[in-house]
């Protein structure tokens, strides 16, 4: 029996798992993850943004725990060590008769309690971004805005609450809940488990689970969300995070640094109906760069790297739905986190604990691990360092991931910590090998054999991101006479 | 590029004068003509092939002697080098790399390898070293192309 | 661990060991190569087919074995190699080079040099550089990493394929992957004419019935996990698919054979200026890039089709940076631009010193199109030298014209070359 189960090993439900991990149950507490790994759903396909908080309607949810995630960040970001950046935000008005919906953003920013919002002009926009688009006449600067690792939070979360003792179950998939005396049965791929509490934190799915013990259902409408990711040579085109007043092409993309020093461009926003639907699609694409253009001199299309698309779990109801279930008592909810549910995540996680509190209150730990270290990455080290870990494990001076510097050391690091990647996927998330120029052309191979001596099994067996995704079909002249 | 019926004809493989490639013989004047590329070498001049009323060939296009060996040889007799892999037991690689010494009928390739199939060889191998005699019959050995040395703990 | 080198050459593959050799016995004792990988020869260890060394050694030879060959002779001239070594920062000070670099051996150490050889090579472009919509599943392979498991790991990456690109290592792919007993279904190309050569295409696509398509790309690729199946369609002369040419092919595996990249990350570091063209440094008849002492050859320098010019550039390479550290050649001599017109893409070198330049100097160059019945034209100023009639030049093949020295050596008031396409 256990005391919370928390049903997806998302950037929320990590962050609920963390906040969880503060207190001293009794009983056990776990989180259910379907995807072989953490960070596989919507939070590994987002725009890494940590918004500023003017876009949400005051008196929302959203709007107060954004505002909350985003004080929460630079302090978490030093707590767990993952990569955070408060580059500051600028929303583009492209039209002087535009300007009422900038003034409405920058009042909205202040009712939320933005802080240090102001509108700036062409002058200032101009040497603040040399290279923003001609056709800018001014925007909204929010110096809170900045910008995150998606993985990199996710993955630290995750990986604190699992070191204060919280279990993660991975492909373990909840097919079935029922309502038992104590609690809920939760009736997964891998075995039944039973809670006393469950937090629904099921990103695109977390419908179907409410749905299993409402009668007032939910919707969840999967938004695809097209992205595209330039090299590094183009990273430094802009330094803010740079958004559109929706233009005559719909609602606006952003164009944003990313805290690996990339450009990325996106999203687009169409919703679909196959919440697996993740693949990109020649028309998103191409109105991306097109929209995402407007904010800039020049689209630097020759320098893309890769296009991804994410799936946003839009709730109907607009609003985040966050709490216990009516008549399901036990059971809450944490669904409909699209953005900006990212820099929500340390706020959700705070708030979801207070609500298992009120039902279970327990003390909090004394021997709470406050700090995780994250991978050391030799990218980033200096002489003195790199030397120092190449000290202590000679793999660190063997360079697997040309592209990013990512060595034979770091990849055994992302294997070994806890809650270890065992996917090629799982390897590039933590560690970013793969993920440059070359987008792991030269680095797959190795990374599949330093996962296979690692885990002790054999190359065919590595996938790519768990499943049938396996990088080998065979051997060498097997199906060869055969026929 | 003229768009022709069939996968084969979009091959890319024209005539310097920008006319198709014929495939097969070709009537002229009683005589039979066939184009083909050399791939003896990377240059892969176009040759043009007539064959006399007396048997022999007339090799043009070529720019140097292997052109006429080649063009005699794919009309008579087409052969290829294979290479190939072959698995190694107790060697620092899976498998080592391997060729034919000398090129083999075309027709013979795939029997060449299926014979290379159900090949093993012991590590320590050396570059030139055969791996297998008389490949499917050809008369003609499979050497390897690169050494590879035993492990440590062989 | 730190070092000292009068020649340091970055990469062991058929351009360094070739650099080293030239160096060596030019006379310049303390030459140096570093090797990222385990062994030296680089990728033509993964290159098993035949077809290298009939220019160099007159025979034809496999990857292996042309390999083998510069290493034979790097072993016989005992010119140490530093293998498994990763260069991560080159400096420049004037008339010395810092290189660091590190391996699990010596951990990280700094050498210093008088001269240094880039020949680091070049790797695939990517997928996302091709930016194909659809999903990311496993299946997805550059053909070179394809190549690396069937020929180095023994192991198949997939049973059904097809492959986008019609590039030399595409093509070579396609026998390959159909030898080991896997179904290539296409090859779809979205040039009008094939970037790889000839040759392969009557060896590895004719003599196995795999079809080609050309003016053909890859619009979707299906499957979740692994990959399903691809969506092909023809494109028009922009290069957009035309709808209703769609066709779906169900397949487990996208090569994708589109095309080589030299690799600049180090020499940028460095601030050799690059041409945007061929993404390799601007070189002067020395393949000396724009920081002095720093030589670059082979395909770092620009994609070659043949291994064999690989080893002729690089050897002179090597001789220019004997030269350089025996002599301390001027920067500052006069230097003439050659320069690019009607179709030529870029020539190597572009830069030109009368003053060091051999008796003749061999200029390679691309077209950017397919051009047929034209004249090879060479202006030294406005004035015609050299009017060569070419029956066929393509994009896909390397191309090379002499100068003499003698003859700019004429010229007095020498401003500029200009190689140029022009039609009769």
């Amino acid at each position: 029996m256990y005391d919370v189960i928390v049903i997806g090993a998302g950037v929320t439900g990590a962050a609920i798992a963390r906040e969880l991990s503060r207190y001293e149950y009794a009983g056990k507490t776990a989180v259910l993850e379907r995807a072989s790994d953490i960070c596989e759903g919507t939070s590994k396909a987002n725009s890494g943004i940590v918004h500023a908080g003017h876009d949400a309607e005051p008196g929302t949810l959203k709007a107060r725990l954004n505002v909350l995630g985003n004080r929460k960040m630079e302090q978490l970001s030093r707590e767990l060590d993952f990569s955070f950046k408060k580059n500051g935000t600028l929303v583009l008005c492209f039209d002087e008769k535009d300007r009422d919906k900038l003034r409405r953003l920058l009042e909205k920013g202040q009712q939320n309690g933005v802080e240090g919002l102001r509108i700036i002009e062409v002058q200032e926009l101009r040497a603040m971004e040399p290279n923003i688009s001609d056709e800018a006449v001014a925007a909204l600067y929010a110096p809170a805005g900045g910008i995150v690792c998606p993985f990199g939070l996710t993955i630290a979360l995750a990986e604190n609450a699992c070191e204060n003792g919280v279990e993660f179950h991975l492909n373990t998939e909840v097919l079935q809940i029922e309502r038992t005396q104590e609690g809920y049965l939760l009736k997964t791929s891998k075995g039944v488990f039973e809670s006393r509490i469950v937090v629904n934190a099921a990103g695109l799915y977390a419908d179907a689970l409410h749905n299993m013990v409402s009668e007032r259902k939910l919707n969840i409408i999967p938004r695809k969300g097209e992205y595209c990711l330039f090299d590094k040579s183009a990273g430094s085109y802009v330094s803010h995070t740079i958004f559109q007043l929706p233009t005559r092409y719909g609602k606006g993309v952003l164009v944003t640094p990313t805290v690996h020093g990339n450009l990325m461009m996106g999203p687009t926003a169409v919703d679909i109906e196959d919440k697996e639907g993740t693949n990109t699609t020649g028309e998103g694409l191409g109105d991306l760069l097109k929209r995402g253009g407007l904010s800039i001199q020049r689209v630097p299309e020759e320098k893309v790297i890769t296009s991804f698309a994410g799936l946003r779990a839009h709730e109907s109801s607009g609003d985040f739905v966050i709490g216990e279930v009516e008549g399901a008592p036990g059971f809450i909810d944490v669904a409909g986190i699209e953005s900006p549910g990212l820099t929500c995540a340390p706020a959700i996680g705070e708030y979801v604990a207070e609500i298992v509190q009120e039902l279970l209150p327990v003390p909090k730990k004394a021997d709470f691990k406050v700090h995780r270290q994250g991978i050391r990455a030799m990218a980033d080290a200096d002489e003195g360092e790199r030397k120092e870990l190449i000290a202590k494990n000679p793999a660190y001076a063997n360079i697997i991931c040309r592209c990013e510097l990512v060595t034979e050391g770091e990849i055994m690091d992302a294997i070994h910590r806890p809650l270890g990647a065992t996917t090629l996927d799982g390897v590039k998330r933590r560690t970013r090998a793969g993920m440059g120029r070359c987008q792991s052309g030269f680095c797959a191979p190795k990374t599949v054999e330093i996962l296979a001596r690692e885990l002790g099994t054999d190359v065919g067996e590595i996938t790519k991101s768990g499943g049938e995704s396996r990088f080998l079909t065979g051997y060498d002249k097997e199906d060869i006479g055969s026929a | 590029m003229e768009k022709a019926e069939g996968l084969e004809r979009k091959s890319g493989l024209e005539r310097e004068d920008g006319s198709e490639r014929k495939d097969g013989f070709e009537k002229t004047e009683g005589l039979d003509k066939r184009e083909l590329i050399c791939v003896r070498c990377p240059v892969g001049c176009m040759l043009t092939v007539t064959v006399r009323e007396d048997g022999t060939l007339d090799v043009k296009g070529n720019s140097c002697g292997r052109g006429e060996e080649y063009a005699r040889k794919e009309l008579t007799d087409p052969t290829r080098i294979v290479t190939t892999t072959v698995r190694v037991r107790g060697g620092r690689q899976a498998v080592v790399p391997v060729k034919t010494r000398y090129d083999i009928p075309k027709g013979k390739v795939m029997e060449c390898i299926e014979a290379l199939k159900e090949v093993e060889a012991e590590a320590p191998i050396f570059l030139g070293e055969v791996i297998l005699s008389d490949a499917a019959g050809t008369g003609v050995d499979v050497v390897a192309t690169k050494s590879v040395e035993r492990t440590a703990d062989n | 661990m730190d070092k000292k080198a009068d020649i340091l050459i970055v990469g062991g593959g058929p351009a360094g060991l070739a650099a080293a050799v030239a160096a060596r016995k030019d006379g310049i004792e303390n030459v140096l190569v570093l090797e990222r990988d385990e062994e030296l020869g680089g990728i033509l260890n993964q290159c098993i087919h035949n077809g290298f060394g009939l220019h160099t050694f007159k025979e034809e030879l496999t990857g292996p074995e042309y390999a083998q060959r510069y290493i034979s002779q790097a072993e016989a001239l005992g010119i140490p190699c530093l293998l498994h070594t990763i260069v991560v920062d080159i400096s420049a000070e004037k008339d010395k080079k810092l290189v660091t670099a590190m391996n699990k051996k010596d951990g990280l150490f700094t050498i210093e040099a008088k001269a240094v050889v880039l020949a680091m090579g070049c790797r695939e472009r990517s997928r996302g550089a091709l930016n194909i919509p659809g999903y990311r599943p496993a299946g997805i392979y550059s053909a070179g990493t394809a190549q690396h498991y069937v020929n180095i790991e023994g192991r198949m990456p997939g049973k059904e394929v097809v492959i986008l690109g019609s590039g030399d290592i595409g093509l070579i792919m396609a026998r390959r992957m159909t030898l080991e007993g896997a179904k290539v279904k296409l090859v779809a190309e979205l040039m009008p004419y094939s970037g790889g050569l000839k040759r392969n295409i009557v060896q590895c696509l004719e003599d196995y019935n795999i079809p080609l398509k050309l003016s053909h790309t890859v619009i979707h690729i299906d499957g979740k996990e692994r990959v399903k199946g691809v969506t092909v369609a023809e494109v028009d002369n922009n290069r957009k698919p035309i709808p209703g040419t769609e066709e779906y092919i169900s397949c487990d595996t996208l090569l994708l054979s589109c095309g080589l990249i030299p690799e600049n990350e180090l020499s940028a570091g460095l601030g050799v200026a690059l041409n945007p063209v061929t993404a390799g440094p601007v070189v002067n008849e020395s393949l000396e890039t724009s920081v002095e002492g720093v030589f670059a050859c082979g395909n770092v320098l620009h994609v070659h089709d043949l291994v064999d010019h690989v080893s002729e550039e690089s050897y002179a390479a090597g001789e220019h940076a004997a030269a350089y550290v025996k002599e301390k050649r001027s920067v500052r001599a006069e230097t003439v631009a050659i320069k690019c017109e009607g179709g030529v893409r870029y020539t190597v070198p572009s830069l030109l010193r009368v003053e060091y330049m051999e008796k003749e100097q061999v200029v390679r160059f691309r077209v950017g199109n397919v051009y047929r019945n034209v004249f090879l034209t060479v202006y030294f100023n406005d004035k015609i030298v050299i009017k060569q009639k070419k029956r066929v030049l393509l994009p896909g093949e390397m191309e090379q014209i002499k100068l003499k020295k003698s003859e700019l050596e004429k010229f007095s008031d020498l401003k500029s070359i200009t190689i140029s396409i022009e039609e009769e």
